[in-house]
């Protein structure tokens, strides 16, 4: 998969969980958590979402390495989804 | 006959307005089915009722805004026959007049109206909500019984006139309104309740040692977060110390025979809502998280259920997430405690008699005077810090 179409999944899966992102207000080398306002119920849900839509585990222990929208993506790719 | 009231949606929801039926004259119903859609200024609520029997009469119709114990239905009893009803109803002829609410009751005795003369027939909500909306009751249709101008009408023929309402404008709307609602609710806390406040440190090394070791073993699906063991925590507190969990009503305390919590959740468009998760106390941590995920979803989405609204007992706040070390939180009426949780982080702890850098969150407590002091709510605050020492009993 290319990091153009994992990039629209975690975009996608975002504004599931917050429906009013707007993606030009999103600053992809920027913590992603902050500005999307996800608490940490949020986060799991995210998480959750990239799961099922890629059939990818996340380790708890990996959720330093997915700071931003750039990492996240990185990381996915890196997963080899 | 069992008249059905529309129930307790919340301190801060004493109205709300009929969307639908989920029910007909002539089904049966048990415990805990939902009857109706009300919509308030929080979230759509799913009403559901707490009596067994047979719908009889639908009282209210939809798009009537209707006062929390208003009688919204009829129904007959398990055994009760339609004839008993009638002459029930018959020997009580007060039942419709003080239930049936201003539209309803204006257009079923339109004959008072009609003997003014030609005026048109407009039920008082209906003359009212048009006065608001610059709407000239003599230019629109009605559709209610003899021509009789509704609420409805009214709304349609403002929706027609304003060209292309934005969703924005009606968000606005329902913001405004929520936070009149939220701002009744809190006034009437802080005018009546008197508060205490206190806090307590509590490590969490044991409780982050336990969840990581339960997360590693865990799929995503199934991951527990440390709010899931607060909850929990709590919870239990709550059985030993009873003068925290309940409802202070009528001039007098009555506990919670069961620990439901409220969980604040923040609506992502502004606002916030306190649904119940019940019977914390007996449920796993698992079934705690599934329930807790299950919550935020449906508040987030608008989807609760009266119960839900009405039941919490005591609330817990969460704003560590957002970063602030505490939160000395507003008693949600007419509970007695609300408990706050800051941001779990590390900190300087004295552990075994030997400094040490752990994760910790500062616990607080907000609670009511009129029913406990300082001594008891310190006594449940070390529940609570107890307990969290503990994770793999919770």
């Amino acid at each position: 998969m290319t990091d153009e179409k994992i990039r629209a999944i975690v975009v996608e899966t975002l504004r599931g969980i917050a429906p009013e992102l707007d993606e030009s207000d999103l600053r992809s080398d920027r913590p992603l958590r902050e500005q999307v306002d996800l608490d940490s119920m949020d986060w799991l849900n995210f998480l959750v979402g990239l799961h099922q839509r890629l059939r990818v585990e996340i380790p708890e222990t990996d959720y330093r390495k997915l700071t931003t929208l750039d990492a996240v993506v990185a990381y996915l790719a890196q997963k080899g989804v | 006959m069992i008249e059905f009231k529309l129930p307790s949606l919340g301190a801060d929801m004493d109205q709300g307005k009929l969307v639908e039926w989920r029910v007909k004259p002539g089904d049966s119903v048990k415990r805990g089915d939902v009857v109706a859609v009300v919509d308030t200024s929080k979230a759509a609520v799913d009403v559901e009722i707490w009596h067994e029997g047979t719908i009889y009469e639908l009282v209210a119709e939809p798009g009537m805004t209707m006062e929390v114990g208003t009688v919204i239905a009829t129904l007959l009893a398990p055994g009760e026959t339609p004839e008993a009803a009638e002459a029930a109803k018959r020997a009580r002829p007060a039942l419709t007049k003080v239930s049936l609410r201003e539209e309803a009751l204006a257009v079923a005795t339109g004959t008072t109206q009609a003997a003014a003369g030609e005026r048109r027939r407009v039920s008082p909500v209906a003359r009212r909500r048009a006065a608001e909306l610059g709407v000239d009751v003599d230019t629109i249709p009605g559709t209610g019984p003899h021509g009789a101008i509704t609420l409805d009408d009214v709304e349609r023929a403002a929706a027609e006139k304003k060209a292309m309402p934005t969703v924005s404008g009606d968000r606005g709307d329902k913001q405004a309104e929520m936070r009149r609602a939220i701002a009744a609710a809190m006034s009437r806390s802080k005018r009546e309740i008197p508060h205490y406040y206190l806090s307590d440190r509590v490590p969490l090394w044991n409780a982050t040692l336990w969840l990581q070791g339960e997360n590693a073993q865990r799929s995503l699906t199934e991951r527990v977060l440390m709010a899931a063991l607060f909850l929990k925590a709590v919870s239990l507190a709550c059985e030993k110390y009873r003068d925290m969990n309940g409802f202070y009503r009528n001039g007098q305390f009555e506990p919670g025979e069961s620990v439901h919590v409220g969980v604040a959740i923040s609506l992502r468009q502004g606002g916030l809502i306190a649904p119940a998760i019940h019977d914390v106390q007996k449920k796993s941590i698992t079934q705690l998280m599934l329930d807790l995920g299950d919550l935020v979803k449906r508040a987030r989405a608008g989807s609760l259920r009266s119960s839900e609204m009405s039941d919490p007992t005591i609330t817990v706040t969460n704003l560590g997430d957002q970063g602030v070390e505490s939160v000395f939180g507003v008693i949600y009426p007419p509970q007695v405690a609300l408990v706050g949780f800051g941001r779990v982080a590390e900190q300087p702890c004295i552990v075994d008699a030997g400094l040490r850098i752990i994760p910790a969150v500062t616990a607080s407590l907000a609670a009511d005077h009129r029913v406990s002091d300082g001594h008891r709510g310190a006594l449940f605050l070390a529940e609570i810090h107890r307990l969290l020492q503990q994770p793999g009993t919770l």
